[in-house]
């Protein structure tokens, strides 16, 4: 049985790994089982519970099954930013959350809802310019011919459990059903949220199947985001599927094998571990034994001096590396590239060479090979220019764990590039640790009469305003700005942006670190990180310039003595008698 | 006065003296390497070195104090001014004359008095230059909390480099001024033996024969 279970898990596996590194393969059949089994502890086996003994013939449908135990559930989840996207930075007062800021990737979701509603942990999310709805009906693409769902009185059915719990492996979200699954009938043409062909979601197997979230639940969302594989982070992947352990010492199946919710703990479906209001450090670190953890950092694992100080050497070792722990995140030594494990990520993405077409043919052209030998895109007549990079050498920069963001109504300077989000941090400052970034490099619309970030409507096949059908920025922004209700001055322009995104994720062997002379050298890794003293890297400093000239006197000296004693007339010098 | 093979550096001062030319060239070197001048050792190893040839330095260091006020042989290092005229005179010019090394070594002044002056200036400025500002180097973490630290920091590693600088330019001058003279052989030789040719006095020679025989070489015929 156990033999039977190991091979699924391969099946699904190769299934699933044919799926992320080939987006384009035409997979029809949905895969067998999760990848990874996240192993339970539960006392309740679902396949055995009489409510879920139906054919479903909606996602809402299976969540009013679940309520009927689980009735605090939707209450928990509509509150939560994977349902609300939506986030009040308690440090800087900005309200951030996928619904109000714009990035450097594919910008907004307003205007562009069910396609970027794909991914939201709810049902039916078709427009931005109000809160996701609670009791779903249908969405955009529902088959009007089903019966509608019907939610318990009160309760919140829009909440797509199966998203995050599902551990039959086969549940998905439709790329443009505003979260909805694909179902029987799937629509030509129809695609996942992974890129994959979609394939007919047999929701009583899920609802029967659920459980732990798996890898798979959170990747098949958070490692597409920005519309593709490790397009956006970085640092998350298809590759953490299954990663080796040099590219994810953690989640390793032949190591520690653990989940994205090991680290990521959740109390009441508050998940820890946060992009929006980050924890640059953890003073708490482990906490008292037996404290259950309430942070994803990795003190709260690790501790602060997590470096062993047995031993001479390496104790010597150990003391020293632990005295970085209040300077240097962990991220920034353990973390040596990211992109690693054979998927790219982007790292430019040019929105103004967008909507080039060749005799009306939209142009594609693949220019950056990846290690595995796939092609991936370098130009899109719907997206413009990208870069791409694996194995990258991340951006450092001091962090405190607080980011300001050039939100949508935010003025911009568009002689510069435009900092999409600010990280706060300083070297005096003990609350900051030296940390590593993916720096996106973007060039991206803005509204060049009131200097502001533009909203884009790019996604919508039916109208005649969307940029990736109808190639025209005028009315695709125009659009844009509609959709979010924000002002325009009808004028718009290309501004240079950067966006920082912090690396924490494929944390590397201890081997695998960085070592002491990747910072501490001349050109080192920190190059260009001032205000702070670090041995190693100025030689030729004031103080070392005036030791060398003082070593080399003496040395002057000293031949220039022993050469005139060698030449005057009286010889050698006597000796001491 | 009669010369005699003394021995005037006693087995303790030897083996301070050679250890601390091992430990002082290890610190050097690794040192060296953490100021970034040479990739001869990886930046991890140099500082495990570097720090536990400091230690035993130091260590070193307190039995060597401890021994020099015990034994009264910090005598020996208090500068004078007597004779030191001659002594810069000699290196300056008289050397290039071929005159002879004013110095005459006697019992209670091994060393000439540039000599002394060199080595006072070590013990009592170099040395303890170079071990407070390591310490304190070696300890940042347990003050780097008080008001601008770093800035601290980097006048205590500054100093440091440049005690260090002072040093190295001390091994070169000393290495060679041990040329002069006997030659370089005939100068290491007693801080091995610990035998050096003494003028005696008739008294203090009277006083080695009878109680501290030990100390003197049969005179060679």
């Amino acid at each position: 049985m156990r033999f039977l279970d190991w091979r699924n898990g391969v099946m699904a596996g190769v299934m699933l790994l044919a799926m992320s590194f080939g987006a384009q393969a035409q997979q029809s059949t949905a895969p067998e089982a999760p990848e990874i089994p996240v192993g339970s502890n539960s006392t309740a086996d679902h396949s055995k519970f009489a409510i879920l003994q139906r054919d479903f013939t909606s996602g809402p449908e299976v969540t009013s099954a679940c309520l009927t135990c689980h009735n605090e559930a939707d209450d928990q989840m509509i509150h939560s930013i994977h349902f609300t996207w939506e986030f009040e930075n308690p440090k800087t007062g900005q309200l951030l959350g996928k619904r109000h800021v714009i990035n450097s990737f594919c910008g907004n979701v307003a205007g562009n809802e069910p396609r970027c509603t794909s991914c939201h942990a709810g049902y039916g999310w078709d427009d931005m310019s109000n809160p996701p709805p609670r009791q779903s009906t249908v969405g955009t693409g529902w088959d009007e011919t089903l019966p509608r769902p019907t939610p318990a009185s009160g309760q919140s059915n829009a909440v797509d459990c199966l998203a995050c719990h599902d551990r039959s492996g086969q549940y998905t979200k439709a790329a443009t059903l505003a979260g909805h699954p694909p179902l029987n009938p799937v629509p030509d043409g129809l695609k996942t949220i992974t890129g994959a062909k979609a394939w007919a979601v047999d929701l009583k197997r899920a609802a029967q199947s659920v459980g732990p979230t798996g890898r798979d639940n959170c990747g098949n969302c958070h490692f597409y985001g920005g519309g593709g594989d490790n397009v956006k982070h970085g640092d998350l992947s298809s590759a953490l599927y299954k990663p080796t352990k040099e590219v994810d010492v953690h989640m390793a199946a032949d190591g520690l094998n653990f989940t994205c919710s090991t680290c990521h703990v959740a109390d009441q479906h508050q998940i820890a571990g946060s992009r929006y209001d980050a924890m640059a450090t953890d003073p708490h670190g482990t906490g008292k034994p037996g404290e259950p953890r309430s942070t994803a950092t990795c003190e709260s694992c690790h501790s602060n001096r997590p470096h062993p100080v047995s031993g001479v050497l390496t104790g010597i070792k150990g003391l020293k590396l632990n005295d970085h722990t209040n300077k240097v995140a962990c991220q920034t030594c353990h973390i040596p590239e990211f992109a690693r494990g054979g998927v790219a990520t982007k790292t430019l993405w040019d929105w103004s060479t967008a909507g080039q077409l060749d005799n009306g043919q939209m142009i594609k052209r693949e220019e950056f090979t990846q290690s595995d030998g796939k092609e991936l895109h370098t130009y899109l007549s719907t997206k413009g220019d990208f870069e791409w990079g694996e194995d990258v050498v991340p951006y450092y920069s001091w962090f405190n764990g607080t980011i300001e963001y050039t939100l949508p109504e935010t003025t911009i300077d568009p002689t510069k590039s435009v900092e999409i989000n600010h990280i706060y941090g300083e070297a005096g400052d003990p609350d900051s640790r030296i940390w590593p970034f993916k720096r996106m490099i973007g060039r991206q619309a803005y509204d060049s009469g009131f200097n502001k970030l533009a909203y884009s409507h790019v996604w919508g096949p039916d109208t005649d305003t969307a940029f990736w059908t109808n190639f025209d920025w005028a009315k695709a922004i125009e659009a844009g700005m509609k959709a979010a209700g924000s002002e325009y001055s009808g004028e718009f322009g290309f501004v240079d942006t950067h966006m920082y995104w912090p690396t924490t994720h494929m944390v590397a062997p201890a081997e695998k670190a960085l070592q002491c002379q990747d910072c501490h050298a001349e050109d080192g890794r920190l190059e260009g990180l001032d205000g702070f003293y670090m041995p190693g890297r100025a030689p030729l400093s004031m103080a070392g310039m005036l030791g060398i000239l003082m070593v080399l006197a003496s040395l002057l000296g000293v031949i220039g003595h022993g050469l005139l004693r060698k030449f005057s007339s009286k010889g050698k010098g006597e000796s001491h008698e | 006065m009669s010369k005699r093979q003394v021995k005037i550096y006693p087995r303790f001062e030897r083996i301070w003296h050679w250890t601390q030319v091992l430990l002082i060239l290890t610190l050097l070197f690794t040192g060296m390497g953490l100021n970034g001048l040479h990739h001869i050792i990886p930046f991890g190893p140099a500082v495990i070195f570097h720090t536990i040839a400091a230690l035993l330095l130091l260590v070193l260091w307190i039995f060597a104090t401890f021994w020099l006020f015990t034994t009264g042989t910090w005598r020996q290092f208090v500068p004078t001014l007597d004779g030191l005229v001659d002594v810069i005179r000699f290196y300056a010019y008289g050397v290039f004359k071929g005159e002879k090394h004013p110095h005459k070594k006697v019992i209670w002044r091994k060393h000439n008095p540039l000599q002394i002056l060199a080595y006072f200036g070590l013990k009592v400025a170099v040395f303890p230059l170079v071990w407070i500002t390591g310490i304190l180097y070696m300890s940042y973490n347990f003050w780097e909390h008080i008001p601008d630290a770093g800035f601290y920091l980097n006048i205590v590693a500054n100093l440091h480099l440049l005690a260090a600088y002072i040093v190295a330019a001390f091994i070169i001058i000393h290495l060679y001024l041990l040329t002069i003279g006997h030659g370089f052989h005939a100068h290491v030789k007693p801080m091995i033996t610990g035998y050096e040719e003494i003028d005696l006095s008739p008294e203090e020679e009277a006083y080695l024969i009878k109680d501290e025989p030990w100390r003197l070489k049969e005179p060679q015929s």
